[in-house]
């Protein structure tokens, strides 16, 4: 049962991420596709959680704690550009 | 153990389908700032999901309790808003909200 | 809780080793040693970053309130936002900007109750005018613009005040 509760997570995901993808190539502003891009990293974190159940290791996780804190300050960092044309004042 | 693969089964699929939920809302909402809604709530409330169906999954397969992936499920709850906040900010430098022939999706 | 010189941030201590074990995974007796002293040494040093400390003082409804009327409202907002989202015909989505004027000047308080109102009821707070007397929401559906003010005010702000003022 667990099995195909993962498969279907897994396809729930990726489905996701296309989604996704449509809405960073098709904008149309700059913050949609930085938005998209901030979900595309959370649901890649989505991603490595399952991969750790599939695979029953424990090691994606640090990876999916990295793409969590780094998905967040490129978020900022983003933004920031956006608004005021630099990121560190 | 039975009761353990329900559990983490029911978590897994109410946490796919919640941040499916949320990449539907960016995907065929109108305008920036109601399509910023589905990522923010939906979305991070999904992955957390996923993250405790992994704690619970590990904590019962493994030996000893393992409870490192609530980090990842705080650390969302804590980042999604202030991220949002900063989107919606930079969305309103741009003057998104005020054309109102933006073009739609 | 007050901060002493040994400890100046007693909350930002039990966080980090908190944090610390968590990281590791484990609860074993060295590990909580380690994050003792990491939890006591690291405070010392980034003491001057943290001039204002936040201080909690109804510890009570502080717990109730984030671990029970947060959560139970984040489930809530969340499938709210779902069902939306889902309906076939998203045209007769009502979004709108709404404004709500702020009682209180504490930033702590504000930027609190701007990020709670971001992860609950189909709002999402997107800025604070320069004068920090209102707060700029956005609503993915507000039939009644003032119904909407006025929950949040009662539902959210007057509590957070309360915690957060002695």
């Amino acid at each position: 049962m667990l099995n195909v509760a993962l498969i279907i997570a897994f396809v729930f995901m990726t489905l996701a991420q296309l989604l996704n993808l449509y809405r960073l190539f098709k904008g149309p502003s700059l913050p949609d596709r930085i938005l998209a891009l901030d979900t595309m990293y959370i649901n890649a974190l989505a991603l490595f959680v399952l991969l750790g159940i599939y695979f029953d290791t424990a090691t994606y996780f640090e990876a999916a704690l990295i793409i969590a804190v780094m998905g967040f300050i490129s978020t900022v960092a983003t933004s920031k550009y956006l608004m005021r044309g630099d990121i560190v004042e | 153990m039975m009761i353990v693969e329900i559990l983490v089964s029911f978590f897994l699929i109410l946490g796919a389908f919640f941040a499916l939920a949320g990449s539907i809302g960016l995907f065929r909402l109108r305008d920036f700032f109601t399509r910023l809604h589905g990522p923010t709530k939906a979305t991070t409330l999904g992955v957390g999901c996923l993250a405790i169906a992994s704690a619970i999954y590990f904590t019962f397969h493994k030996e000893g309790i393992s409870l490192h992936e609530v980090l990842i499920t705080l650390f969302l709850f804590i980042t999604a808003p202030v991220s949002a906040h900063f989107l919606a900010k930079a969305a309103r430098h741009q003057r998104l909200h005020e054309d109102k022939d933006h073009p739609d999706a | 809780m007050q901060g002493n010189r040994l400890i100046p941030h007693p909350l930002m201590s039990f966080a980090l080793i908190i944090l610390w074990l968590l990281l590791n995974n484990t609860f074993s007796f060295g590990h909580i040693l380690l994050g003792t002293l990491l939890g006591i040494m690291i405070p010392w040093f980034t003491n001057r970053f943290w001039p204002a400390r936040p201080r909690i003082c109804k510890r009570r409804l502080f717990l109730k309130f984030f671990f029970g009327i947060f959560l139970y409202d984040v489930v809530v907002a969340n499938l709210n936002v779902v069902r939306l989202i889902l309906q076939p015909d998203i045209s007769k989505l009502q979004p709108k900007f709404i404004e709500i004027p702020l009682d209180t000047d504490d930033p702590m308080v504000i930027s609190i109750l701007a990020n709670v109102i971001s992860m609950t009821p189909g709002t999402v707070s997107t800025e604070i005018t320069a004068d920090k007397k209102t707060l700029i929401v956005h609503g993915l559906n507000v039939p009644d613009e003032r119904a909407a003010i006025a929950e949040i005010k009662s539902r959210y702000e007057t509590t957070l005040k309360e915690i957060f003022t002695c």
